[in-house]
């Protein structure tokens, strides 16, 4: 099975990485960019899992460790069951 | 009063925790390695400063997973008394002996200098020997300091009187400018539900001694040795 994780900060907790990059593509000349929001992904291979089972096992490492739930969500997406 | 330093890869305070508890204090001390499962009866663990595993994932994510710390949840939760200093917060907030996190700094710098403290309660073992309102002058290294937590926490927090320092200018006021981390509400320090946990970001064990032109870091010590010794 292979997974695409997305961790990334909830709405509300302060992202300065994010803002700095936005400043940046602002100073290179895209006026047009409001924010940026910065996270991070993890692709994921595993040995063989029943389809019905993956998506919630790899919400456990997600919970278990991948992701903060203080300060972040994640996304999972199995991409090849 | 036997305590123990838990030495993580990545640790760079391990001996600066165990200067201080050791030579400065005269306690019986060791290092506790993190594969480890047994905290060898002491009673008062250091999660000491540094950048455990390279700071990968988040900063004290994989310590916070490490064989020996299941031990140091079981003895905070017996009322074992536990201080995570800088990394050791961070490690202490992922494994859920503190609630909130620590975010990369409001200015997304390192910051290594000296900060200033305020004694915000004596109403625990690791603060008893101290006057509500003190100041303290103690360093700060690290780049991800900022405290967060939720609404809620922070309410519980203020309510259960489990603030134990807050970032003040020198003469002991709320400032903007002095909470150089942009940590919520000013916050360098807090404590367990039971008050038996701290974890703060600032360096008590680096101004412990004349020589390092500050000693406010003692009292932390001081105090939770009257608490235990009585």
């Amino acid at each position: 099975m292979k997974a695409r994780v997305h961790v990334f900060l909830k709405e509300g907790v302060l992202d300065p990485q994010g803002k700095a990059v936005a400043s940046a593509l602002k100073t290179l000349g895209f006026e047009e960019v409001d924010s940026v929001r910065q996270g991070k992904f993890f692709d994921i291979e595993t040995g063989p899992l029943p389809a019905s089972e993956a998506e919630d096992r790899v919400k456990e490492y997600c919970k278990k460790l991948l992701a903060n739930p203080i300060i972040e969500h994640f996304r999972v997406e199995i991409v090849e069951p | 009063m036997k305590v123990g330093v838990v030495v993580f890869p990545g640790s760079n305070c391990d001996h600066d925790a165990l200067e201080w508890s050791s030579r400065l204090l005269g306690l019986p001390t060791e290092e506790i390695w993190y594969q480890d499962r047994d905290l060898r009866g002491v009673d008062l663990v250091i999660l000491p400063g540094g950048f455990s595993y390279g700071d990968y994932l988040r900063c004290g994510a994989m310590a916070a997973r490490a064989p020996i710390m299941d031990e140091v949840v079981a003895h905070a939760r017996r009322g074992g008394l536990v201080i995570g200093i800088c990394n050791g917060f961070q490690v202490l907030c992922e494994v859920g002996l503190l609630p909130g996190a620590l975010l990369r700094n409001r200015s997304l710098t390192f910051l290594c200098q000296d900060v200033y403290l305020r004694v915000e309660t004596t109403g625990s073992p690791w603060t008893s020997a101290m006057r509500r309102g003190e100041i303290l002058r103690v360093p700060i290294a690290h780049g991800d300091g900022n405290y967060f937590c939720d609404p809620e926490t922070l309410h519980r927090l203020l309510g259960e009187d489990r603030v134990a320092f807050r970032y003040v200018s020198p003469g002991g006021t709320l400032d903007p400018e002095w909470n150089v981390n942009g940590s919520l509400d000013a916050i360098a320090g807090i404590l367990s539900e039971k008050k038996n946990v701290l974890g703060m970001m600032p360096h008590p064990e680096r101004a412990s001694e004349d020589m390092v032109g500050s000693t406010d870091g003692l009292g932390i010590f001081k105090s939770v040795m009257g608490a235990l010794c009585g």
